[in-house]
């Protein structure tokens, strides 16, 4: 192995020599210039960020327990532009709440951890390495779920997180175990060969799925999200919500049309109920929800149902599907977190009722929340509408038709409550409204880039394209 | 051919406008988006001049014939099957670059007669933005390839006239009009739309140049011979066809029994209706039908442009007579126009194909051509005048010929062409037009003398009681119109004066072959046309050069048919019995009855159930920890034991 093959895991490297830079800095750097270190966070993730957009070698390492190719390092790249976006949002909070008690450095390192951990599980070629970055990138969000330790829901957040999170680890880890002693390895390929179809290794596989449907939110085990949403800081939440789902649905995408694809038939039954289940829980739980942040919680929950139409179909076209509902979502739900983050940071306050009147004082913002909402609800020609269309047409194209109604009936649903904030912000007047925000230089920045996102990429196909080209995994 | 590669550039720089001045519309202030969008257009006007040198004088002509060039922005836009796919592109010939002649000479004069004329309104920089996007769309319009681009067009210009209709949005009548025109153009629109899928289904294809190659008539033809289409009342289905698609036209060019959106439409700004309503999208009909004229023409012998020669006659007559009674001097222009635009439909109605036979199709064309400059500068006047007056009505007008010297005399140079006296320029495409009718049949021709006539009298009335008639006392002295709104009418009026000599059948004729036509003055047809029109004007003179009592001794004359005329044949008055006495109280109540109980009713049960069900299931979600992990462990439970039960 030399240098050579050792650059196949450039993001990786790179991540982790930012992550050790940062440690450095918070050394080095004096009491009096901490705030410098929320700009060299950003410059060093930036850094991190464009060079996740030059080509890649792909190939095997350590003896294929890591894997690269042209889908995944394109999700990483989505992902670090996700995290980007988000730490742009968070300078302005990190300033006002970190700064203070000298947590900036930490913030950045466990972010930077989080997200190193998401890399190694999109790579991984055996449950090793998979159960190693699903640890990785849960140990760090657990930490800082409960960075509001003021506050006591944060703290609350942070406790409920890490015992479900020990729950799902034992049952995935159970479940590989199962796995392991029916197969005799650990590497996917070596498994995926090596299958037989006992019972043994049907429940081993399903605990596996469970393990990951946990960091999805799937029902029934999504109970965590909203009091973890809720609880911790928008920021988190937000990450939680787009980044560490949308690895973790790459993950389980990976895993079932790949390595598991003689277990396609129950696959697709546990599938098929849970989808159901799980689009129509969020649902119905989102459309009581006061708190914004809960809100976004359900909404989030019954987004994942939505995904699962798509993991149904086992195709190229299933995997275009998915990975660009992914990444519009993440845009989506990035700018809706931003939103409820800012004025939950300015106003103080994370309640509907509140956004009455938002459109007189905050134009800008309104705007921004309606695209959002509008992108996750799938109206065109936000983006979001093109990204629920090929979901469907994924599992139309395999005979699914109930489930696509189904689905239908739930975006119906779904319309409701995502035309409440809208309807708060533009229609309800109020005698007190949000008074006008200021959004920092940084803020602006990520919102703008969302925007043109979300209005740009439904309509240019050349992105969608693009996937396309790289679908080929199997 | 890359000649025309840049030609995409002319509908490009109104749109570019257009988005900026409507995202900016708040922060730039008066004179500098009038003058940006002037600029803006004076490129267009440049572009499309010297297009149209490059193409009649250089490189158009071929063997002796008229090129049609296609040039494609993106081919295959949209696929229905292997065969049938909506390109972009843009058709290069000789009426498409007639048509962008018009509309960059017109619209251009209207942009800078605009900056004078909406001095200091509030909306100056929306009106703008407005402007250029009607003037991307009608560009559009005139230079699609294709049936289906050329509806977006249509639809965007109904979009932009909807909007510049209604600019004055505080005044009600101005917003009830400007929806009256969008429903109205709307209802027709949906006939066009019926008619370019049947083309599109018959035809195989929506490109102009391959509906109109001889294969595609041919191969139609033949079907129909061969009763190999539908065919209903002895026309087949293709002609149907044709006609929904001429519908279309009917309803944007105001022809009866569509024409009633046009003139409420004038509460628009003055320089809109010079634009919109006079010069540019109401010929859009035109246009259409000439764009297709070989279907026309070919198809089962022209039975569907039979059809387009009697609307056009009909509603020619009709408008004609309305307008010699109205008094509000912009609704005698809108009806004047309707008339005229009669008179093109007739034309082409009227037209043979090959060589000299398509003269009327020439005529058409011409007439269109030049009656967009003379009927945009009327309407200009007539601006500057309402400007000077603010009136509408002739009642408070009279004696302005000493006040307003340019408007007068720019006035009388339109009145004399549009009235057909030589040597202005109506004079000749309006004999051209009489001439080819006289070809065709006497009695279409003998309406469209009578109208000659009535058009002479109508227009002189209004020139006489505006500008000479009686010594009316203003409040506010009236003035001449600012240089900028004077800069237009003398350019129009120069216009007026000079595009009758253009030699049009070298350029625009029906099979591309340019023909030699020219007046033989000693025609007793020509005589007689002149005539006609100097009877008409002299009837004016006598009766409303002085003030005198023949007026109303003639109305009282006429006694009901006056007011019959006066009120428009009360055709507003038919459709408001139709829309409101049939077809909301008879129909869409017992609907909208039908959608509020039980259909919202069925809808808000799914509603209340919906949110009754979300109600009984919150407690599941206590934010207790071990719930959650209990919920979470049966989970794995009871999947595990379904899919051992069921496997």
């Amino acid at each position: 192995m030399d240098m050579q093959n050792l650059l196949l895991m450039r993001d990786e490297i790179v991540l982790t020599a930012i992550l050790l830079l940062m440690l450095v800095a918070e050394i080095i750097i004096p009491q009096k210039h901490k705030k410098s270190l929320v700009h060299f966070g950003l410059i060093l993730f930036l850094i991190y960020t464009i060079q996740s957009f030059f080509p890649q070698n792909t190939g095997e390492l350590f003896g294929g327990s890591y894997k690269t190719y042209a889908l995944a390092h394109f999700f990483k790249a989505v992902l670090a532009v996700g995290v980007m976006t988000i730490l742009l949002q968070s300078v302005e909070w990190i300033e006002q709440k970190l700064l203070p008690y000298d947590f900036t450095a930490e913030f950045f390192i466990l972010i930077f951890s989080s997200l190193l951990g998401l890399n190694f599980m999109i790579s991984a070629g055996d449950f090793l390495m998979f159960y190693l970055g699903l640890e990785l990138s849960t140990m760090p969000i657990i930490a800082l779920s409960a960075f509001d330790f003021y506050n006591h829901r944060s703290v609350e957040a942070g406790i409920k997180y890490v015992m479900l999170a020990s729950v799902s680890s034992a049952i995935l880890l159970f479940g590989v175990s199962l796995i392991y002693a029916t197969t005799g390895s650990i590497y996917f390929e070596a498994i995926s060969g090596a299958m037989h179809l006992p019972l043994l290794e049907i429940i081993g596989l399903i605990m596996i799925f469970i393990g990951i449907g946990f960091k999805i939110s799937l029902v029934p085990f999504h109970f965590w999200a909203a009091d973890v949403y809720e609880g911790a800081p928008t920021v988190i939440s937000n990450y939680l919500s787009v980044i560490s789902k949308g690895a973790a649905v790459y993950v389980l995408m990976t895993l079932l049309f790949v390595t598991f694809t003689a277990f396609q038939k129950e696959w697709d039954y546990i599938m098929y109920g849970i989808a159901i289940l799980t689009m129509f829980i969020g649902n119905l739980f989102a459309l009581r929800q006061k708190n914004m942040k809960r809100f976004l919680a359900f909404s989030s929950v019954a987004q994942a149902g939505f995904i699962l139409l798509a993991l149904l179909s086992h195709d190229e076209l299933g995997v275009k599907a998915i990975i660009f509902f992914l990444l519009i979502y993440i845009f989506s739900n990035v700018a809706a977190f931003g939103v409820v983050h800012l004025i939950s940071l300015k106003a103080g306050t994370e309640n509907m009722d509140d956004y009455n009147g938002l459109y007189q004082t905050n134009p800008r913002l309104s705007l921004i929340l309606m695209i959002a909402l509008f992108s996750l609800a799938g109206i065109p020609p936000v983006a979001g509408f093109f990204a629920k269309f090929f979901l469907y047409s994924a599992a139309a194209s395999k005979g699914y038709y109930l489930l696509v109604f189904i689905a239908v009936v739930n975006v119906t649903i779904s319309l409701y409550y995502y035309l409440l904030p809208v309807r708060a912000a533009f229609l309800r007047k109020s005698e007190n409204p949000i008074p006008s925000i200021k959004s920092d230089f940084y803020s602006k920045i990520s919102f703008i880039f969302i925007m043109v996102g979300l209005l740009v990429l439904g309509l240019y196909s050349g992105v969608l394209e693009y996937i396309s080209q790289m679908s080929n995994i199997f | 051919m890359n000649t025309f590669d840049y030609i995409y550039l002319v509908p490009l720089i109104p749109l570019l406008m257009f988005l900026f001045l409507g995202f900016t519309a708040k922060r730039i202030k008066e004179p500098i988006s009038g003058y940006l969008g002037t600029a803006g257009l004076l490129a267009v006007f440049i572009l499309s001049y010297y297009t149209a040198y490059r193409y009649f004088f250089v490189d158009g002509i071929v063997d002796g014939k008229f090129q049609q060039i296609r040039v494609m922005v993106k081919e295959g836009w949209i696929h229905f099957t292997d065969k049938l796919a909506i390109d972009i592109g843009i058709i290069i010939d000789p009426i498409s670059v007639m048509m962008l002649v018009v509309v960059s000479t017109v619209s251009l004069m209207v942009h800078i007669y605009s900056l004078g004329y909406m001095h200091k309104d509030t909306g100056f920089s929306r009106f703008y933005a407005y402007l250029s996007l009607f003037t991307f769309s009608m560009l559009g319009l005139v230079l699609a390839s294709n049936l289906f681009l050329i509806y977006i067009f249509w639809e965007l210009v109904g979009v932009s006239s909807y909007l510049l209709i209604g600019f004055y949005f505080e005044k009600p009548s101005a917003v009830s009009a400007s929806k009256k025109a969008f429903i109205v153009t709307r209802f027709a629109d949906m006939f066009f739309l019926i008619g370019i899928l049947m083309v599109g289904y018959f035809g195989q294809s929506f490109d102009f140049m391959t509906l109109n190659s001889d294969s595609t008539i041919s191969m139609i033809n033949s079907w129909i011979q061969n009763h190999q289409i539908f065919s209903f009342l002895g026309l087949s289905i293709f002609t149907y066809a044709l006609i929904f698609v001429f519908i279309g036209g009917m309803g944007k060019s105001a022809m009866f029994p569509l024409h009633i959106w046009l003139p409420d439409a004038m509460e628009g700004p003055t320089p809109v209706s010079a634009l919109i309503h006079a010069a540019t999208m109401v010929v859009a009909g035109v246009y259409l039908v000439a764009r297709l004229f070989p279907l026309y023409y070919h198809i089962e012998g022209g039975a569907a442009l039979r059809f387009v020669a009697i609307v056009g006659t009909f509603s020619a007559l009709f408008a004609a007579i309305i307008a010699l009674t109205q008094e509000d001097i912009k609704r005698v222009l809108a009806f004047s126009t309707m008339s005229q635009i009669g008179y093109m439909m007739m034309a082409l109605g009227v037209s043979g194909f090959d060589e000299h036979e398509g003269l009327g199709y020439m005529a058409g064309m011409f007439h269109l051509f030049t009656h967009a400059m003379f009927k945009a500068l009327l309407f200009l006047v007539a601006g500057a005048v309402i400007h000077a007056v603010h009136s509408n009505f002739m009642d408070k007008m009279g004696g302005l010929h000493k006040h307003m010297p340019i408007s007068s005399w720019t006035f009388l140079i339109a009145a004399l062409a549009i009235s057909g006296i030589p040597p202005f320029a109506g004079f000749f495409s309006k004999d051209e037009i009489l001439t080819a009718a006289f070809e065709y049949n006497k009695v279409i021709w003998f309406v469209g003398f009578l109208v000659a006539g009535m058009t002479a009298f109508y227009m002189f009335r209004l020139y006489f009681r505006i500008f000479h008639h009686k010594n009316t006392e203003y409040e506010h002295p009236p003035h001449e119109a600012p240089w900028n709104m004077s800069f237009a009418l003398i350019f129009l009026a120069v216009m007026t004066m000079a595009v009758g000599f253009i030699s049009f059948s070298e350029y625009v004729s029906a099979d591309l072959k340019p023909f030699h036509s020219h007046i033989h003055w000693g025609d007793p047809l020509v005589i007689g046309s002149i005539l006609i029109a100097l009877t008409g004007i002299g009837a004016a003179y006598l009766m409303y050069y002085k003030q005198t009592e023949y007026p109303a001794k003639v109305a009282s004359g006429f006694g009901k048919v006056y007011h019959w005329t006066k009120n428009k044949f009360y055709m507003d008055e038919l459709y408001l019995f139709v829309t409101h006495k049939i077809i909301f109280d008879k129909i869409s109540k017992p609907i909208a009855w039908f959608d509020r109980n039980v259909i919202d009713g069925f809808m808000n049960l799914l509603g209340v159930t919906t949110e009754n069900l979300s109600e009984r299931i919150k407690f599941i979600q206590s934010g207790r920890l071990q719930d959650y992990a209990m919920y979470f462990v049966s989970g794995v439970v009871a999947i595990v034991m379904i899919i051992i039960y069921f496997r």
